[in-house]
């Protein structure tokens, strides 16, 4: 009688769990697109009422925050994948001994309280702080009415520095998998610097990336105020990359090491890119009412305006765009590399 | 191994020459390379830390006005009342208090789960994995803003009688909620990880010695997987004490230590506050020393005790 009943264990043993996580996320998200598709106040109670004008308000009502949404998760993203694998590459393939230490010392942030390192930040990049004591009043690299906190600037430092870890443990992950015999073959096969070819890569995304960010961050445009400055700018960040794609990158880093470590690229992309994209405390904390992103609108909207069904259309517009954006990158990096195939 | 250059004590560098063919852009390239990878890296560990030491440092501060964002003297006096600010000690035992029932809670929820997955075959096992993996992929704001409109829908019939108005008003039980289940799905994963190198067959053998399915899972099984429990449970405590947006959406009028330190930084940041971060900081750190020093031990005594 036990034996017939085998099937039943595994269920039995899952149901507390999956329960709550059916009442307490699945049934909370039907509930929102219900009532992002309502109508009423919070006083009144809201109705279902396919009320789509919600969509329409949430969509046009705030350009500004969308687009800072995107342009700083996007920064943020590409930002902490350049700080990122360098240093999960030197943990990996450097550390030694020392491996556990430096990982321990990359999550050590997650100790103390995420608000508390923003607050750190603000302290950072203030108009009397380290940063411009050094860099405006000591070195005079910048005018002295130049100023980091409440710019884009300062978003996205804080918003950078927040999600680096989430993007260098999957790298870490997948570098460390990383065959070193491999690497030994293709040195045995003369692969040497990267040269000609890595100069001109690395110098169009040095181009690219510069400029993106320039534009980003709001300190030029093309054609419009700050051109020059924009394009000393790519040509510089064109320069230095051109200098790392020559000279510091290997063919086998191009040919093996960075292929296999693909799988960790993604995740370590979608695992920046979505906290980052919904995220309102630095915006709120370092930035200016300009620099609002879509999170501040939704928070906003709930708890302060209690606009629940604009709210509840916003939310689930962000989550849309998440899905959209996770799906087109899965598609561009390959299932190849998501599955892990040629390193497996 | 026959490349000599492969068992340097750099050859871990990408830009490392082979001996084979030597020239001047490979080795110039190959030396910066062997100073800047390490370099860089700890460039980057010190920008990691570099807010815990500001966090540190202004603990010890008298700032000059309401905010605590500009040194001003150093002082012992927050240290000494830690907490001098009306709330704040509320805020701590809240946090703490909705920390530990919620890593207990999800601890023994999400090893349950993590347990059949491993351990049975059964159909329907995408669709469980669908269900663990999405909520972690999702932000945090889409999930506490959708906890909150199933937590104010429960305000109106039938849910209320349904709820007996436990989830509405909000309050410490409706962000353990929360922190209950945004933290199953790391249990989960964290526990499933752990049990993917389990020989499967110290449980066969167990139960070849005569031991039922119950006495198995106590003396083998729960002993060899102790370590994966334990690292969920910390994982799932420090994502619990430092949520702050989710529990924004579902407190209400309670505090937690992140929302007491969110609604006063408008009028006010005591350097209390850094006390408390350095406080719970230093405390975090050391649970984790401990804990790694006792999986280490146990490691080092169950391979001690087994024959040769």
């Amino acid at each position: 009688m036990f034996a017939r009943r085998r099937w039943l264990i595994p269920w039995l043993l899952m149901a507390p769990g999956l329960l709550w996580l059916i009442v307490f996320f699945v049934l909370p998200n039907i509930q929102m697109v219900l009532m992002s598709l309502s109508s009423g106040t919070l006083g009144s109670g809201f109705s279902f009422s396919w009320d789509f004008a919600n969509y329409g308000d949430a969509l046009t009502k705030f350009p500004v925050q969308f687009r800072n949404s995107l342009v700083f998760g996007g920064l943020a993203t590409i930002l902490t994948f350049l700080i990122g694998f360098p240093l999960a590459y030197g943990i990996a393939f450097r550390g030694g001994r020392y491996k556990n230490v430096l990982l321990f010392l990359v999550i050590a942030p997650f100790f103390t309280s995420f608000l508390i390192r923003t607050i750190s930040w603000r302290i950072l990049l203030g108009d009397s702080g380290p940063i411009l004591a050094i860099g405006r009043d000591f070195l005079h690299l910048v005018p002295d009415n130049f100023t980091i906190l409440r710019t884009p600037l300062a978003v996205v430092s804080g918003l950078v520095y927040q999600f680096l870890p989430f993007m260098v443990l999957p790298l870490y992950t997948s570098l460390e998998k990383v065959d070193f015999r491999l690497v030994e073959a293709a040195r045995d096969l003369y692969a040497g610097p990267w040269r000609r070819p890595g100069a001109i890569v690395g110098g169009l995304a040095g181009a690219i990336v510069g400029g993106a960010i320039v534009i980003g961050l709001g300190y030029g445009s093309l054609g419009g105020e700050g051109t020059t400055f924009l394009l000393i700018a790519s040509l510089a960040s064109g320069a230095a990359g051109a200098a790392v794609g020559g000279l510091l990158i290997s063919e086998t880093f191009v040919r093996v090491i960075f292929p296999l470590s693909l799988p960790g690229v993604f995740a370590g992309s979608i695992l920046t890119f979505i906290p980052a994209i919904g995220d309102y405390v630095n915006a709120e904390l370092l930035g200016n009412p300009k620099t609002q992103m879509i999170g501040n609108v939704i928070q906003g909207r709930f708890l302060e305006q209690n606009d629940y069904p604009t709210a509840a259309a916003l939310s689930f517009i962000l989550m849309g765009a998440i899905l959209v954006a996770i799906f087109f990158y899965a598609r561009a990096l390959g299932t190849e590399g998501l599955a892990g195939g040629r390193a497996g | 191994m026959t490349n000599p250059a492969a068992t340097s004590p750099g050859a871990g560098g990408a830009g490392s020459a082979p001996a084979g063919r030597p020239s001047s852009a490979r080795s110039l390239g190959a030396s910066i390379n062997q100073r800047l990878v390490p370099l860089f890296t700890l460039v980057a560990i010190l920008y990691l830390l570099t807010p815990i030491f500001v966090m540190i440092a202004f603990s010890f501060n008298d700032p000059p006005g309401k905010f605590n964002f500009t040194w001003g003297t150093f002082s012992l006096a927050a240290w000494g009342n830690p907490f001098g600010r009306p709330g704040l000690q509320q805020a701590l035992v809240n946090s703490l208090f909705v920390g530990f029932v919620s890593t207990l809670v999800a601890t023994v929820l999400g090893t349950l789960v993590a347990l059949a997955l491993t351990r049975y075959e059964f159909r329907g096992r995408a669709a469980v994995g669908s269900l663990i993996f999405v909520p972690m992929a999702t932000p945090e704001i889409v999930m506490g803003a959708s906890l909150l409109t199933l937590f104010v829908g429960t305000a109106f019939d039938p849910w209320h009688s349904l709820t007996g108005g436990t989830l509405f008003p909000l309050g410490i039980q409706t962000i353990l909620v929360a922190h209950i289940m945004f933290n199953i799905s790391y249990v989960i994963v964290t526990v499933r990880a752990r049990m993917a190198g389990f020989d499967r067959r110290l449980e066969e053998a167990a139960m070849d010695l005569g031991a039922n399915e119950w006495s198995t899972f106590w003396r083998v099984t729960f002993p060899l997987i102790f370590p994966g429990i334990m690292a969920a449970a910390l994982l799932a405590f420090s994502l619990s004490i430092d949520d702050f947006i989710i529990t924004n959406f579902t407190s209400g009028t309670s505090n937690t230590f992140p929302i007491w330190v969110w609604s006063s930084i408008r009028n006010n940041l005591p350097p209390q506050i850094h006390v408390l971060g350095t406080s719970i900081f230093v405390g975090a750190i050391g649970l984790v020393v401990i804990s790694t020093i006792l999986q280490n031990r146990s490691a080092r005594l169950s391979r001690a005790g087994r024959p040769a």
